[in-house]
């Protein structure tokens, strides 16, 4: 009767298991979530910042971001920057260092309704010489109003046609953020 | 190759003594059989009686007597296994005959789950794949050798993830056993293929319908009964081994058992298997990162005889499979590029190499068994198994992080279980049950991405009987089962879901802390289900049966469905369960007719189905996030009718020709909102024509033809999306079902002998005219094609 030997410490072995404890399960360290992006816009030759945001606090939550978008001047060129964040982590974690070290699979890419802003890479390329994007420059161009979007692609193909010149058409991966800022170009005032 | 067979005869015959006098110059010579599931029988006596001649059969159960005289023969056939088998033949040529042998129904309860299985199921649906069938599938997954069962299809994540469909059901609606253990390994998911070793099994048997009540009380879809090789009780040591090559995808398999066995019914075997694959091709593409890389193996011991017996199993199982490159996307957007532009985004050279996104799934397998014959009562049977299954999901990450998997889960499962059978009167069988089980599942913190599946506990209890009558040609049987399901779950929410979902309001006395942005909430669920089934067999005569049934079963909603709540990169959506959703229940009803004769083999097989909160994902509308634009899928529940017909027919034209056709059509309908249900496999029909000669190696040669419908009942899900980069909104068309699609394939082979061991050579052919299509049910559709032609060649050695 060996077997029923082994058959019983099998079965206590199974309930001895089976006492589950009591312990919470501990949070998830989100670490890869982009809460914000940052963009500010320097005027080139003088002028105060322009600043547009999207803050999304609960990452893949059910909130929409907050999108703050902002009024350029007419015919005026913005040296841009672009900062990520990751807000659900106090102090909040700075994204960007994260692209910029993996410049290769990241890319940048802005486009434009309604307004006629050229958008120009600027700041280091990546180790293959194709650009980035985290920093560019905007010339604003004519009054209007319209909307510029950004987009963040992870693995992009840079050397396919046009994408190393800002086109995104061609140029594949995933989307990491897109965003869409409500933009009023507005033309130089003119005291009578 | 006669030289060799004759050979052959005077090393395994003993005796040959010559009969005098008439024309003694004929030959007769077969194969003899397993009559339940056509495998072959190694070592069994054919002895004609009245001309004192014998032999046995060979590795391949054949045999040749030469040198039989004509007239009439008195033959015996008898293996140690099985009952003797007497009958009557009148030679006047050289003649072959194929012979089945019944198991004792002693002997094949104890060594074969199927005759079990089979004489449980008389009265419902059941199909079953033999040895010599499975063996074709090797190199492939369980879900393809299923396929060869008519109403059976899959549901794919690419080539490698393929779940079984059984008449329109899958995922948790189906049950696998696995050598007599439920197998637990997170079958909620689409991309959660079951975690099984097809190598591992010696035939399998598919039951349409929760009918087979022992195994449990929720499979609504059906049972998937894995058994083990079989056991023969004799001094004997002997195995096989597969080796296959395709071209595409560069496949290599590798399959090996050993087994042991010795007339006392000590017996220990051991198997493995090894299969590695690279990126496979579409005709027109590579698919890149569709690689798999698998390895597994298991050993088991015992021993059996008729009163008393125990045996133990392990098997360890290990997958990596990449998932087309390609279909990891982000939004909406994304998807509607994919949709749009034909061909995948991402097409690079062959390679060996699976990069993320992947998966990398573990499955470990222990089980203990005894059993013991009470004389006059019957037989009581006592089982423990233990199940591990470790699922890492790797994602394509940000930060050096691609290394760390986005999911980590660990599913163990504890089951004890006892059963009592009471067939002391053969006419009267009574079988009662009662089994209980521990889950644990835990999703690791460490992955730095939200839980998609929570931490909980699960106990569950069950207790069945089932019975079994006999008369006058009619064969009834019934059952009935009852299952409790507790689950103990530890889950976070966003607080911002947690509102939106409006459990603020239902089920705020279940947060257990607040960490700020989101709850700890510990949810709690008891789920009491009764199962019920009855059938009814009546032989007509020996050719004509039909077969009634009924079915009532409830599913306990599975953990994905209640607590699922997070991004599926390769649809762009966020998929929600729901803590209200409630246990489903199926009321099936299903009637088969069955003709069998030596020239025809036709069986048709209805049903009707009929599901009470039928639990599915729906698209509920979109969310936006940084990243953009996601469709929101959440858990419904409506009622449901599913109605389908599922024939097979085989004819065999002469001994050398035979064609056959297996067709299947199914009708789902959502009737809350008279609508047609999602998922569900368009008509198909599968002809194919063999030409075999027995005595040129046994050389066969087919041609199958597999048509598949385009589904034209459907549900439309689309959805417009709007596309900043381009300013537009566009028509996200996730809903319309692909164009139907015809392919050819084509098979050969021969086997001959060499002392002692059988060698079999087979070549084929997949999809010969490479065909470009795209599979309903493939979640893989919207970014490639799928599979090109294959060429195929598989070496077989039984020793």
């Amino acid at each position: 009767m060996k077997t029923i030997k082994l058959l019983a410490i099998a079965c206590i072995s199974a309930i001895t298991f089976a006492s589950c404890s009591d312990d919470n399960p501990t949070p998830t360290n989100e670490e890869e979530v982009i809460t914000t992006m940052r963009i500010t816009l320097t005027p080139v030759g003088g002028g105060s910042d322009i600043v547009l945001e999207s803050q999304d606090l609960d990452g893949d939550g059910p909130n929409a971001p907050v999108v703050t978008g902002g009024t350029l001047s007419a015919n005026t060129t913005y040296n841009a920057t672009i900062v990520l964040l990751n807000e659900t982590e106090d102090p909040a974690e700075n994204i960007t260092t994260e692209v910029a070290a993996e410049a290769e699979e990241h890319q940048f890419f802005y486009t434009a309704t309604g307004i006629n802003p050229t958008f120009t890479y600027t700041g280091a390329n990546d180790s293959n010489g194709n650009p980035v994007g985290i920093t560019f420059s905007l010339a604003s161009g004519s009054a209007g109003t319209g909307t510029i979007t950004v987009t963040l692609r992870h693995e992009p193909n840079k050397d396919a046609s046009g994408v190393s010149d800002g086109n995104i058409a061609n140029a594949g991966g995933e989307t990491d953020i897109e965003v869409t800022f409500d933009i009023t170009v507005q033309g130089t005032v003119i005291a009578v | 190759m006669k030289s060799k067979d004759i050979l052959l005869i005077l090393l395994l015959n003993i005796f040959t003594s010559t009969v005098i006098g008439q024309n003694c110059t004929y030959t007769f010579s077969g194969i003899v059989e397993d009559s339940h599931d056509k495998s072959i029988i190694v070592g069994a006596t054919v002895y004609i009686k009245n001309q004192n001649k014998y032999t046995t059969t060979g590795v391949n159960g054949k045999f040749i007597i030469n040198n039989v005289c004509e007239g009439k023969l008195i033959i015996e056939v008898s293996h140690l296994a099985c009952n003797a088998k007497n009958f009557e033949l009148i030679i006047t040529e050289d003649t072959y005959k194929i012979i089945d042998l019944e198991h004792h129904i002693e002997e094949l309860e104890e060594i074969n789950v199927h005759a079990e299985l089979a004489k449980k199921t008389k009265t419902s649906q059941e199909t079953l794949i033999n040895a010599k069938t499975l063996d074709n599938f090797s190199d492939a997954n369980l879900g393809d050798a299923l396929k060869e069962v008519s109403g059976v299809s899959s549901i794919n994540t690419g080539n490698t993830i393929t779940k079984p469909v059984i008449n329109g059901l899958h995922s948790s609606r189906i049950l696998t056993s696995v050598n007599g253990v439920r197998l637990q390994d997170q079958d909620w998911g689409i991309e959660h293929a079951p975690n099984v070793d097809i190598n591992s099994a010696g035939s399998i048997s598919v039951i349409k319908g929760a009918n087979a009540l022992e195994y449990g009380g929720d499979a609504i879809g059906g049972v998937i009964v894995m058994n083990p090789s079989k056991f023969i009780r004799k001094d004997s040591l002997y195995g096989k081994t597969i080796l296959s090559q395709q071209n595409n995808g560069r496949l290599f398999s590798l399959s090996t058992n050993l087994n042991k066995t010795t007339s006392k019914g000590w017996f220990v075997n051991g198997n493995a298997s090894f299969k590695r694959a690279g990126d496979f091709e579409a005709p027109d593409y590579n698919l890149t990162n569709t690689g798999v890389n698998s390895y597994g193996f298991s050993l088991a011991g015992g021993y059996k005889e008729t009163n008393q017996g125990f045996d133990i199993f392990y098997s360890y199982l290990s997958n990596e499979i990449g998932i087309l490159r390609a279909s990891h996307i982000g939004t909406t957007g994304d998807l509607v590029d994919a949709i749009n532009s034909g061909i995948p985004s991402v097409i690079n050279d062959f390679s060996y190499t699976i990069n993320n996104p992947k998966q990398d799934v573990k499955h470990q397998l222990v089980k203990a068994k005894m059993y013991k014959r009470l004389e006059e009562l019957g037989k009581l049977s006592i089982q423990y198994d233990f199940q591990n299954n470790e699922r890492l999901e790797f994602d394509i990450r940000r930060g050096g992080r691609s290394d760390i998997a986005a999911t980590d889960l660990t599913l163990k499962t504890h089951t004890v279980s006892a059963d009592m059978k009471f067939d002391s009167d053969p006419h009267r069988i009574y079988k009662i049950g009662i089994s209980g089980g521990y889950q644990n599942n835990f999703s690791n913190p460490d992955t730095g991405v939200r839980r998609i599946i929570p931490d909980y506990d699960k106990f569950n209890t069950g207790i069945y009987g089932i019975s079994e009558f006999s008369f006058n040609g009619f064969l009834l049987s019934a059952g009935v089962r009852y299952d409790y399901n507790h689950i103990n779950a530890k889950k976070f929410y966003l607080k911002s879901r947690w509102n939106s979902l409006n459990y603020d309001q239902d089920f705020s006395n279940i947060i257990i802390e607040d960490f700020g942005t989101q709850y700890l909430v510990n949810p709690k669920f008891n789920f009491h289900n009764i199962s019920a089934s009855t059938g009814l067999l009546y032989q007509l005569n020996p050719k004509n049966s039909l077969i009634f049934n009924y079915g009532l079963a409830n599913r306990a909603p599975n953990p994905s469905e209640l607590f699922s709540d997070g991004l599926h990169h390769s649809a762009a959506r966020i998929e929600l369960g729901n803590l209200r959703i409630q246990p489903e229940t199926s009321h099936r009803f299903s009637g088969t007719y069955k003709f069998e004769s030596s020239k025809i083999n036709l069986s048709v097989e209805a049903f009707f189905n009929r599901i009470n909160d039928f639990i599915y994902l729906e698209p509920s509308g979109t969310e936006t996030t940084l990243r953009g634009t996601f469709v929101v899928w959440d858990y419904k529940q409506v009622n449901a009718n599913l109605l389908g017909i599922d024939t097979n027919i085989t004819y065999n034209i002469n001994e050398n020709l035979i064609i056959s056709n297996k067709s299947s059509l199914l009708k789902g309908k959502d009737i809350d909102n008279s609508r047609a249900l999602i998922d569900i496999p368009p008509f198909k029909t599968v002809s194919s024509i063999l030409y075999k000669k027995e005595n040129w190696n046994n050389f066969f040669a087919s041609i199958e033809s597999i048509f598949n419908a385009r589904q034209n009942e459907y549900p439309d899900n689309n959805f417009t999306t709007f596309v900043a980069t381009t300013n537009t909104n566009e028509l996200v068309d996730i809903s319309t079902p692909p164009s139907g699609y015809h392919l050819l394939n084509f098979s050969s082979g021969f086997d001959f002998n060499m002392s002692e061991t059988n060698i079999a050579l087979q070549f084929s052919v997949n999809n010969l005219l490479d065909t470009s299509y795209r599979d309903y049910l493939n979640r893989q559709r919207f970014f490639a094609d799928d599979l090109g032609r294959n060429f195929k060649i598989q070496l077989k050695i039984n020793y």
